[in-house]
């Protein structure tokens, strides 16, 4: 009987890898001048957005919509500041995560019968009639949305010395958790499952699967990881409308997605990475140009790197490598 | 015959679709153990019956049962839990996957409830896909991603997937189907073997005689939606009904 | 009663404008089977284009009347510019592969054409205001309107027409409804399916730049036009049935109609409405009003 050492990085080298990867970034933070902080912070929430994403890519599915969770994940972390006075940060994630989950649960077993333009379009669909709802919301401040304070650590006040590298701090730490949790998914049998139902539905319903509950459950997971991120950036951000949940902002969680690819957790965020950078930059010296390096960089990477930057690593791995015998 | 109860017995099936009948006045019993082959032209009723057995198609009238269960109104998921496998005419893989992986798949849906935490590449997973592989001689291939893999392989994994979690009925739909001359016979006898190692209730639809006669207990002809001949090969390859519908003359029966 | 019959009259010009604008939207995803986000870009680039033609033939001391024939041209150039450029150069390269992947080409295509106006058009509104005033009012009740509004009205009965007369009643016309019903079988049957595309994508490019030309003079021509008649349009022609041209009829009346309501009887719905519709039509009949395509997987 052959004994085969297991394919791939083991749990124990990812978890390893990812508390380290957390830990640098945290030390190094201490040291990085604010505007790059708060760069990383961006990047690190949006990319828990876009991580969503990518889970549902997994099973075969590309979300338009998932500017729906991440606005409802942080105008409910906002409100729960706001008019509740829940100040917590770490607190406000898990309302923003919870909320955006609860919102999205019942629409699950529906959108796990869509496929590719249907599914695009359905998703598309329920986030812009949360745009339209959101906008006309008087109370909640309509199309200019509101403002929101300083969220408070294990009950600390944050002063403005320290409030830039806490946030940046916290969300490094959650995104990191969540990112972890990500890949132990990816790697569990119902992760597995995951990609089967994207090869082949009618094999893995014979083989007694559920096609259906794999794709709601991604769905439902996609929408914690959303209002996770989504109340994250409010915190960072100070502020809160309804462009969270427009086309175009969705159209940016999949452009993050698209660019990452669907096999490596910790691609998705280097391609937000790459996004805050060059959103960023362009500001400041490009403001006519920046979309159109996005696009021609999304066309090169739908052309020759369909599997997105995640399969420059994975694919190229010595356990990766097809042929021939081990 | 021991006397038990029949591993599979589908009583009074009845089929059609409009004006075409696809199963009429059907009655089978399959007892455990036997390897039984399904034969007929295209369109006799073979994988209309194969499908109504795994559940995707619901009889107009009659009832199957399973170990004494009936099943005829059960969800198609709900009876591959109750040990009911499939393998495919046309290989139905995870083609971006890796053999191990397409087996890792197989294992953990058909087994205990899937988690969002537990490792699929955990030992007790690997040995058994392991394994398994080993007996259908496809080690070597275990890392490489089944697109790559030539069509014999991809028949026997489509089988050894078929077989995790021991299954207590394996529907083999045309095994042997798209394979050489040369290699039919090595195939089949991989499978046999392989499915050899626990008793297994077999049924196997094919078109090649040969095989038929040499790996079958028994033989179920159809055509037209009915059974023409239900007996050992010798006997039912030889009868005139079987000659006339089945393998002599070419053509729809 | 009046009320009812104001609601009608704006429920019918923005359905015009849809139509036109969608129009373009769902023929292009009829045949290409491509649902192509810069869409809206293309009406953005006719908008723009209008504003500068409109503006020269005002230069070269034209009667203003003159300044339809300027959008009409406009669009004209666009499609003619534009559409070879984009199809010949960029899309063919995707054909065949995952529909939501064409998309994707086409979001980065939308991304591109954003900046790409921006850098020859400048930032600043373009106020395309001579034709607007062309047709003086109208009095219908208590109501004055624009004439100019009603211009959209013909402009769509004729596009319409023409669109449903050229497909139907021409050779050439029936060659692409052949393709767009099963490309396999009119390539097997000798069509030349690479120029049908060509054809099909050049139009539907004029569509949208012809809705764009014709509407400038009614909004101010700045960036992130586009935006807004991505969406709408996207959900006219889901509504409608994925490349059926009388969907995208249907579409842009029930649109139009949903609208209407909202703004006149419901103002904090007027948003929401038209995304609200096209939700439903997805859940309950996700192929559209006209389709026969499967659209759910059980």
């Amino acid at each position: 009987m052959a004994v085969s050492p297991p394919a791939g990085p083991t749990r124990s080298t990812s978890v390893i890898g990812g508390v380290a990867l957390t830990a640098a970034l945290l030390v190094a933070g201490a040291f990085l001048p604010k505007w790059l902080t708060f760069l990383v912070t961006m990047a690190a929430a949006r990319g828990l957005v876009s991580l969503g994403i990518v889970l549902m890519m997994r099973g075969g599915v590309v979300s338009f919509g998932q500017g729906l969770v991440f606005a409802i994940g942080a105008y409910a972390a906002a409100l729960a500041f706001k008019r509740f006075g829940w100040s917590d940060a770490v607190g406000l994630v898990f309302v923003g995560g919870v909320m955006a989950m609860l919102v999205a649960a019942p629409f699950a077993p529906l959108l796990s019968r869509y496929r590719g333009i249907f599914f695009a379009m359905l998703t598309l669909a329920l986030s812009m009639v949360a745009f339209g709802v959101l906008v006309k919301t008087e109370s909640l401040g309509g199309s200019d949305g509101f403002n929101m304070g300083r969220p408070t650590v294990f009950g600390q006040a944050l002063g403005d010395a320290h409030v830039g590298y806490v946030l940046y701090a916290v969300t490094i730490i959650v995104a990191g958790a969540l990112a972890l949790g990500a890949r132990a998914y990816f790697d569990s049998t119902r992760g597995l499952v995951s990609l089967a139902v994207r090869e082949n539905e009618l094999r893995v319903e014979y083989l007694g699967g559920s096609v259906r509950r794999a794709m709601a459950i991604n769905f439902v997971l996609a929408a914690f990881a959303g209002g996770a991120g989504g109340a994250l950036t409010v915190m960072s951000l100070g502020h809160i409308d309804p462009n969270f949940s427009y086309w175009t902002t969705s159209g940016e969680f999949v452009f993050v997605a698209i660019l990452a690819g669907s096999q490596s957790v910790f691609a998705v965020f280097v391609a937000s990475t790459v996004l805050e950078v060059v959103r960023s930059f362009s500001s400041l010296y490009f403001p006519n140009t920046w979309q159109l390096s996005l696009g021609l960089f999304l066309l090169f990477v739908i052309r020759f790197l369909p599997r997105g930057i995640g399969s420059l690593w994975v694919d190229r791995a010595p356990w990766r490598r097809s042929g021939g015998g081990r | 015959m021991s006397g038990a109860a029949p591993l599979l017995r589908a009583t009074g099936i009845e089929k059609r679709f409009g004006a075409l009948v696809a199963a009429s006045e059907i009655e089978i019993s399959i007892a455990a153990g036997e390897r039984v082959s399904l034969i007929g032209s295209n369109g006799a009723g073979k994988t209309t019956l194969v499908n109504m057995i795994t559940g995707y198609l619901k009889p107009d009238a009659g009832s199957i049962a399973l170990a004494g269960r009936d099943i005829t109104a059960l969800h198609p998921r709900a009876i591959a839990r109750l040990g009911v496998a499939r393998s495919f005419q046309v290989p139905q893989l995870y083609p971006a996957l890796s053999v191990l992986e397409n087996m890792l798949v197989a294992i953990a849906c058909r087994g205990e409830r899937l988690s969002f935490w537990q490792a699929a590449r955990r030992a007790d997973a690997l040995h058994g896909a392991d394994a398994l592989l080993e007996r259908f001689g496809l080690a070597e291939h275990r890392e490489r991603r089944v697109a790559e893999l030539p069509g014999g392989v991809r028949k026997l994994l489509d089988v050894a997937m078929a077989l995790t979690g021991q299954p207590q009925l394996l529907l083999l739909d045309e095994p042997t189907s798209g394979v050489s001359a040369e290699e039919k016979f090595p195939m089949m006898d991989i499978i046999m073997t392989a499915l050899g190692a626990v008793p297994m209730t077999v049924l196997f639809v094919e078109h090649d005689m040969d095989i038929v006669s040499r790996y079958a207990d028994r033989v179920i002809a159809f055509a037209s939606g009915r059974i023409i001949a239900d007996a050992a090969p010798a006997l039912a390859l030889a009868s005139d009904d079987v000659r006339r519908h089945v393998t002599g003359a070419p053509g729809p029966g | 009663m009046n009320l009812a019959f104001t609601i009608a009259i704006d429920a019918l010009s923005y359905a015009s404008w849809l139509f036109i604008v969608a129009l373009g939207l769902t023929l292009v995803f009829g045949v290409l089977k491509i649902l192509n986000i810069a869409h809206g870009s293309f009406y953005a680039l006719g908008a723009y284009a209008a504003a500068s033609f409109v503006a020269w033939f005002a230069a070269w001391k034209f009667a203003p009347g003159w300044s339809l024939v300027a959008m009409l041209l406009a669009a004209v150039v666009v499609a003619a510019l534009v559409a070879p450029v984009t199809e010949r150069g960029l899309l063919r390269f995707f054909y065949g592969r995952d529909e939501v992947l064409l998309v994707l080409v086409t979001y980065a295509m939308f991304l591109i054409l954003e900046d790409a106006t921006k850098l020859i058009w400048g930032t600043n509104p373009y106020y395309v205001s001579a034709p607007y005033s062309l047709f003086g009012n109208v009095e219908i009740g208590p109501q004055v309107y624009v004439g100019y509004d009603f211009v959209l009205v013909g402009i769509a009965v004729i596009v319409g027409a023409a669109v449903w007369w050229g497909l139907n009643r021409t050779r050439r016309g029936k060659i692409v409804l052949a393709v767009i019903h099963s490309e396999e079988v009119a390539a097997s049957m000798g069509v030349d399916v690479s120029r049908v595309y060509m054809a099909a994508f050049t139009v539907g490019i004029f569509l949208a730049a012809l809705g764009g030309a014709f509407t400038a003079p009614m909004i101010s021509v700045q960036p992130g036009v586009s935006v807004g008649v991505i969406i709408v349009s996207f959900a006219v022609v889901i509504i409608g049935g994925l490349g059926s041209i009388e969907g995208a009829a249907v579409g842009a009346l029930i649109v139009g109609l949903a609208r209407s309501l909202a703004v006149h009887l419901a103002p904090v719905a007027e948003l929401f409405s038209i995304y609200i519709v096209m939700a439903l039509v997805l859940m309950v009949r996700p192929e559209g009003l006209f389709q026969q395509t499967q659209a759910r997987k059980i």
